[in-house]
């Protein structure tokens, strides 16, 4: 039987405005299929999200929904977790909005271990401003602010998340439908700060620009170029160039902000 | 029983009577001179189970206080200037989107950097117009220690009960001064929770006032009740989502901006001191007004018959207790530790009836009684 996902969509929101052949409908669909499967509450979930294409994802979901300021929505995210610790929170985000503008919030979310779970949608540009350069945009790569090729070293999200302290950090792309609905799953029940960086597609504002351009080549890029984690490892360096590896790069325990402070601050406070 | 009295600073007072209020979530960041508010809020919040959090930045404070909000908290940060300067970018989505919250500005000399522990009231003009766009807003000057704790009590209920952000300014005199501070009893002061929901979920929509028990306010739920809504800082429709219609835009922004006029009366106060038979006005407010006061007291021993009109509420500004003031002295003086930021309103409510004259300092030193009453014996010379 068909995937329901009229169940988690508000009425009246669709179509959504992503454009033909943008990849972040298929990763929402992922979501929805994520959180369908963990049979979580749609009353005990807050999605947040920032400013961009990706951030206007909460919308369209019946849930408790929040569409913030430019990179700020791991902050706003950390107020509701804190206030309220019963619900679920999740930030979808672009790149620009969650690496550059957003980058302190990412970092400090990361050390904090807040039980927040980041998805982010990294197609490697700004879609919804018109094509401009994003902390992700490869090198060489041509943006609207970068007519004559990009010269600005892109972040590896994943890297960078790892680095902040991370304790679930994981890749995928949007073409990879199965492997994201389960990273999610496993991302959302994370117990602590989780990053998911789904490698998605531009075709309008990156793609034409570059190569290849039209969104089903783009598609096929992310199929034939993604290599799981564990064979990477088996490779040469070399050998990985221009490759996506995908799969857990990290998953560990470690005390959660929220838990601990409840668990921890509130009773010492409430011995003195 | 004797109430609980303490010499406590103004800071201080401010902990006090957010906790007194109800506060249940603080977010905050590090600035001169306002440290003190959160120092004190990590120690007591989380006796009464509340939270309190540092967070990486002043954006992100501001941030960490609308979510707490929209679960239902009573939340606050504090800050000065420079970090005040930050705190606008989400000070306009709280405005915007009707969130209960309280941002202590303990204003200190600028413009930039400026002078961290220096005194100021240059912050009275970024209070109002701060953040981009037309938005409601609303700003408290206390000027004593006892009086801050009862305006910090009074924002959270203007806060909670219309849904605006509620500004306290402090300035550094104040906020680092210690008074005499006899704590109020539980009960004795009136403290005020939000509207929940009129409707069961499936009818809720978040800017919806035709069910509001008051006119113009919308009924706020709170995430993770039920009420699954949606807020955006984009242009939206009563029930929250989006739109270009240029009709809906201007008729929600207009609500918002008439909610604070319809209830005006009862955010207004302002004092009046020896204004009865005053024939020299002063208008003052925060820690100026105490070297108004003063002055007032002194002029009156060498004949001259000033008296103080000082704003406790400065936004919205009461227009018409100026009208009356303009209309029965020979001249008005508005001494401001900034180069004249209430006095535009002073003179607009003033409507050329008298004479508007500025008493201004920006030396980082307070303003002195000397000060303003040789400005008043310089002008009542020509008269």
């Amino acid at each position: 039987m068909a995937f329901e996902y009229e169940k988690y969509i508000r009425k009246g929101t669709l179509p959504h405005i992503w454009c033909p052949g943008c990849g972040h409908g298929i990763v929402m669909k992922s979501l929805l299929r994520a959180i369908d499967g963990l049979k979580l509450d749609k009353n005990d979930i807050a999605v947040v999200s920032g400013i961009g294409c990706a951030s206007r994802l909460p919308g369209y979901l019946d849930m408790n929904t929040l569409h913030t300021t430019h990179g700020r929505a791991l902050a706003f995210a950390t107020g509701i977790r804190l206030a309220n610790p019963r619900l679920k929170v999740i930030v979808v985000s672009g790149d620009g909005d969650a690496a550059a503008i957003g980058g302190n919030h990412l970092i400090h979310a990361a050390r904090r271990n807040i039980e927040i779970t980041l998805i982010v949608f990294n197609n490697s540009i700004y879609g919804m401003t018109g094509g401009q350069v994003a902390p992700t945009t490869p090198i060489g790569a041509i943006a609207t602010t970068m007519p004559y090729g990009n010269i600005d070293p892109p972040f590896d999200i994943v890297r960078l998340a790892e680095g902040a302290g991370a304790t679930f950090v994981a890749r995928t792309t949007s073409y990879h439908t199965a492997q994201t609905e389960q990273l999610f799953k496993q991302a959302i029940m994370h117990k602590g700060f989780s990053v998911i960086d789904v490698i998605d597609a531009c075709p309008v504002q990156y793609g034409r620009r570059n190569k290849p351009r039209e969104a089903p080549d783009m598609m096929q890029v992310q199929k034939d170029n993604a290599i799981p984690l564990q064979l990477a490892q088996k490779k040469k360096p070399e050998e990985l160039v221009g490759k996506i590896i995908t799969g857990i790069f990290v998953r560990k325990e470690m005390p959660s902000y929220t838990e601990t402070y409840y668990n921890t601050i509130i009773p010492r406070a409430q011995a003195k | 029983m004797e109430k609980k009295a303490l010499l406590i600073s103004g800071n201080e007072s401010c902990v006090e009577g957010a906790l007194y209020a109800g506060i249940q979530f603080f977010a905050g960041y590090p600035i001169t001179p306002s440290s003190e508010i959160p120092e004190g809020l990590s120690r007591k919040l989380p006796k009464y189970g509340g939270v309190m959090i540092q967070m990486e930045d002043e954006i992100a404070a501001m941030a960490a206080v609308i979510g707490a909000s929209l679960t239902g908290k009573k939340s606050m940060t504090a800050t000065s200037g420079p970090g005040f300067s930050l705190k606008q970018e989400n000070l306009g989505f709280a405005s915007f989107n009707e969130i209960p919250c309280v941002v202590v500005d303990v204003m200190r000399g600028g413009p930039s950097t400026g002078a961290p522990t220096g005194p100021s009231q240059g912050d009275v003009m970024q209070a109002r117009w701060g953040t981009h766009g037309d938005h409601p807003i609303v700003a408290l000057a206390p000027n004593s220690i006892p009086e801050i704790f009862t305006e910090t009590v009074r924002a959270f209920n203007i806060s909670e009960k219309y849904r605006v952000p509620v500004i306290l300014l402090l300035d550094e005199i104040i906020a680092h001064m210690r008074e005499r501070m006899v704590f109020p009893e539980k009960g004795e002061l009136e403290v005020i929770e939000r509207t929940g929901p009129t409707v069961p979920p499936d009818q809720y929509k978040p800017f919806d006032v035709s069910n509001s028990p008051l006119p113009l306010v919308p009924p706020m739920a709170a995430y993770g009740t039920g009420y699954r809504f949606h807020v955006t800082g984009l242009n939206h429709r009563i029930d929250g989502f989006p739109t270009n219609n240029g009709e809906i835009i201007e008729k929600e922004l207009h609500r918002i901006m008439e909610k604070i006029d319809l209830y005006k009366k009862d955010m207004f106060r302002t004092e009046a001191y020896m204004l009865d038979d005053a024939e020299v006005g002063i208008v003052a407010y925060g820690s100026s007004a105490r070297a108004a006061k003063y002055a007032v007291n002194e002029l009156r021993k060498q004949g001259i018959k000033a008296g103080m009109l000082r704003y406790v509420t400065i936004w919205p500004f009461e227009e018409n207790a100026v009208e009356k003031l303009a209309q029965k002295v020979k001249f008005i003086v508005v001494p401001e530790l900034n180069m004249g930021q209430l006095i535009f309103e002073v003179e607009r409510a003033a409507k050329g009836r008298t004479k508007v004259h500025g008493v201004n300092r920006v030396n980082i030193e307070i303003i002195h009684p000397h000060d303003i009453m040789e400005k008043v014996k310089e002008l009542s010379h020509g008269i």
